[in-house]
């Protein structure tokens, strides 16, 4: 009896609540009724932070965003990738490895904490000391003294190369001359802290105070469900606010994202999942964006595999690049949401150029693939029993169609066996990179982390580079990088960036693909979306309708 | 009856240790390097490495490792995740949104299920009967994640009803329809359960005394016929709270829910080892209690059945 009853009870309670859905639905967003509305607090999607919101200890896209909105470095990036000061007054260099920087004077945290040169200086040993564990303390290599207290177990903590002269001036001496050093300075690793970050990293991560465009809401930080940014009244730079404030809504996955998208509860999609691609445009009219950004997939072939080295080696690999039809993928596979590589750099650059010499090795061109192939065949004979396999994470990207389609074209082009080699994990994938335990090639893709030619080349390419994973060692491409690097200016620099880039374009220690381009789409409610030069929307310019 | 329940509570700590050694041993095996992974595509810094693997004890060999999280749990500090969180505040986070979702699920498919599944027993054959069978195979045969999507986008985003995706705070409301998509499968068992169950009751022999003493056909389907055939039910709907809640992640990540299933698909995925064990530990003591609360309904329900010696 009492049984009977109770779920009575538990029924009509679930009738009820179904009912209060029926009547709560439709009534979502009234606001956006009216035009140009700066007052509107935008949705947008995101992901949970890896680590604690600290500027150098942000490396991944979901933390980056945040911190790149609520704090401001001595300069950002305009929509095209140009550095512009904002907290800086001026960079100089005469022989492009003594930095003299000047501050503006007067800047100050939300806290009311004063931003001088000193702030900088504390922040920069703090990131690049290896005792304080931050993920992006290599970002510092550069600067003189890095080297002592980025070693192992060391407790050093301040490098040689870092001066305060007075109130808003300080010096920076680097290891060696780089032309291209201002360039990064606009990324998150450089920016200034509270004093009382340095104190307790951890818990002024979950509550981060900055000095950029944005600050962190009270209680705005909600693990896992949303992040909220409300407009700093005190910012005076570059990037200020257009609207009343930024909610990122933390997804598990696009496709869910994009639902909301439809539903407008969500007011921009940064990108558009796979799964979509063909149908967004209809669904969304001119609410999309197509541009391309700094970033690019390529395949890594390993020099150290018996069969990739030497001159073989080197006709096999520009076989294999020839033997890949990448219009038809990006096309096809794409939907245009990938445009075919024509170097190894991204075209949103300054110092871009699609027609290097040697960029012919990446164009489809069966009949010269086929007699590159026998040509490296004459030297050493190819095992016909053996596989050219591509490796790849198969937990996340969707990278599964795209090289399964590669495959198909290198077997039917060359007539060898050729397979996809999916790793379950990312960090399985990179196990084997790193450890130099690759048993063919693997995908490798570049996201740039400053607008610079350099970075796409030095830290891939360089003997010895960190992110090697071909394990490339060409002393010419070496000597043509250090030339760029110690140019007087960035422009000259970068011609030099692409006269080695005729090195890599013989030699394929990768093998350059398509360059990546964002995708992204907008709701009813809100406008003036653009993206910048890394593919994350602009943010503070977007406003309600 | 208290010395019963106190022996089945007894059975939790080799329960509880069994399953935190396995499931830390699986995760300490997974491959890769969970402190490589933090670093991305970019090149691992060694120093840094070194320093956090320190900090997360990822130095030590596996039975330190596994000591010193046991050690954390008794001192009621979990340790922190790789966020700098501490994990505690973690699992306070994500266990009452899939609670409630569970829950939410459980009644909805224990109540619908138990109705529809009386009515249709007890008009066996007639078209309510045929219908509910048919649908229900229907709901058995899809995937849950197929069902998610279709509902999510008819009700969600087509006509406008509910929410596609739950909001902040995860609210009742905003919970019906995921509720619903993951109690859709358990809902066609409980129903077929119960039919079957009524079924066989009605041609038992006390179901036949009880209407020739006249009682009302309303006391003879409450009394004899449902409560009688509610036992393999509640077994059922018992071991269903701890399966919706390990295995709402599909629901969880169709419907953007901030829950247990997606935080422990992340820590799987980063090799958090003490996360996932925090998270797996309650997982499994939540199917302990819940299978103890299903023994002693039995019996409520059939009082032939004793605990006591």
């Amino acid at each position: 009896m009492r049984f009977t009853r109770t779920s009575k009870a538990l029924g009509m309670a679930a009738i009820a609540a179904l009912a209060l859905t029926g009547c709560g639905a439709g009534g979502g967003s009234n606001d956006g009724a009216s035009g140009g509305d700066t007052n509107r607090v935008i949705i947008v999607d995101g992901s949970e932070p890896q680590r604690p919101l600290m500027p150098a200890d942000t490396n991944e896209v979901g933390g980056g965003k945040i911190i790149d909105m609520v704090f401001a470095g001595l300069v950002s990036y305009d929509p095209s990738g140009k550095p512009v000061n904002e907290m800086a007054e001026s960079i100089e260099a005469p022989d492009g490895q003594n930095y003299t920087i000047k501050i503006k004077s007067g800047e100050k945290f939300t806290n009311g904490e004063a931003i001088t040169a000193k702030t900088f200086v504390d922040a920069w040993n703090f990131g690049a000391a290896a005792k304080n564990a931050q993920l992006s303390s290599s970002f510092f290599e550069s600067i003189k003294g890095y080297d002592e207290v980025n070693a192992e177990g060391s407790t050093a903590d301040t490098m040689s190369g870092l001066k305060v002269v007075d109130d808003t001036t300080f010096t920076v001496e680097l290891g060696q001359p780089e032309s291209d050093w201002p360039l990064r300075l606009g990324y998150s690793a450089f920016a200034p802290v509270p004093a009382g970050a340095l104190a307790d990293p951890k818990g002024f991560g979950e509550t981060p105070v900055g000095n950029g465009p944005y600050k962190l809401a009270d209680g705005g930080w909600q693990h896992n469900v949303q992040i909220q940014l409300v407009p700093n009244p005190d910012y005076d730079g570059p990037r200020k606010p257009k609207n009343g404030g930024v909610t990122f809504k933390i997804f598990q996955n696009d496709d869910t994202a994009y639902q909301d998208l439809l539903s407008n509860s969500l007011d921009v999609l940064q990108t558009i999942p796979t799964s979509a691609l063909a149908n967004f445009e209809s669904d969304l009219g001119d609410r999309t964006i197509n541009k391309p950004y700094a970033g690019n997939q390529t395949i890594a072939i390993p020099e150290y595999l018996p069969e990739w080295s030497g001159e073989a080696g080197k006709l096999r690999r520009q076989a294999i690049s020839m033997a890949i039809n990448r219009d038809e993928i990006t096309k096809v596979i794409f939907n245009g949401a990938r445009q075919p590589a024509k170097d190894f750099t991204a075209p949103v650059l300054d110092g871009y150029s699609d027609s290097i010499p040697g960029h012919e090795n990446l164009e489809f061109n069966e009949t010269k693939a086929k007699d590159l192939w026998k040509q490296a065949d004459a030297i050493q004979k190819w095992d016909a029993n053996s596989t050219f396999s591509i490796a790849y994470n198969a937990d996340k990207g969707g990278h599964q169609a795209w090289v399964e389609a590669v495959v198909n074209q290198i077997k039917n082009t060359l007539g060898i066996k050729a397979e996809g080699k999916p790793y379950p994990t990312f960090k399985e994938a990179r196990n084997d990179a790193t450890a130099g335990t690759l048993t063919g090639s693997i995908r490798a893709g570049w996201q740039a982390d400053y607008p610079s030619l350099y970075n796409f080349l030095g830290p891939i390419y360089k003997t010895g580079a960190g992110s090697n994973d071909a394990r490339y060692a060409n002393p010419a491409f070496d000597e043509a990088i250090s030339k760029g690097l110690g140019a007087s200016s960035v422009s000259e620099g970068n011609q030099a960036m692409n006269k080695a880039q005729e090195t890599l374009l013989t030699d394929l220690p990768a093998i350059p693909l398509w360059y990546q381009v964002s995708q992204g789409g907008w709701s009813d409610n809100v406008t003036n979306v653009d993206y910048g030069w890394n593919g994350v929307p602009l943010y503070y310019q977007i406003t309600g309708k | 009856m208290t010395t019963y329940i106190l022996k089945r509570f007894l059975q939790v700590i080799p329960v509880f240790l069994g399953a935190t050694l396995l499931v830390y041993f699986l995760v300490f095996s997974l491959p890769g390097d969970p402190i490589a992974a933090l670093f991305g595509d970019r090149p691992v810094n060694e120093a840094v490495a070194a320093q956090l693997r320190k900090q997360y004890n990822l130095d030590q060999p596996f039975w330190i490792q596994y000591l010193l999280y046991l050690k954390s749990i008794f001192t009621f500090d979990l340790g922190l995740d790789f966020s700098g969180r501490p994990i505690a505040a973690v699992l306070g986070e994500v266990f009452p949104v899939t609670a409630r979702l569970a829950v939410m699920a459980l009644i909805f498919e224990g109540f619908f299920g138990i109705l529809f599944g009386l009515i249709a027993g007890l008009r066996k054959g007639k078209i309510f009967d045929a219908t509910v069978l048919v649908a229900s195979l229907i709901v058995i045969g899809i995937p849950i994640f197929v069902l998610g999507f279709v509902l999510q986008f008819f009700i969600g985003v087509q006509l406008g009803w509910a929410k596609p995706t739950v909001s902040a705070g995860a609210s009742v409301q905003d919970l019906i329809l995921p509720a619903i998509v993951l109690g859709l499968g358990s809902f066609a068992y409980v129903l077929r359960l119960t039919r079957t169950s009524v079924l066989e009751n009605m041609n038992a022999d006390y179901v036949r005394t009880a209407t020739a003493k006249g009682l009302s056909r309303s006391r003879v389907v409450r009394v004899h016929i449902l409560r009688n055939s509610l036992i393999p039910v509640i077994t059922f709907l018992g071991a269903d709270l701890g399966a919706l809640m390990g295995g709402a992640i599909v629901t969880e990540g169709i419907f953007n829910i901030p829950g247990v299933g997606q935080r422990l698909y992340r820590a799987v995925l980063s090799g958090e080892g003490p996360t996932v064990v925090s998270i797996v530990t309650v997982l499994v003591l939540i199917y302990v209690v819940s299978n103890l609360l299903v023994d002693l309904l039995y019996a409520w329900l059939d009082p032939r059945i004793r605990y006591d010696s």
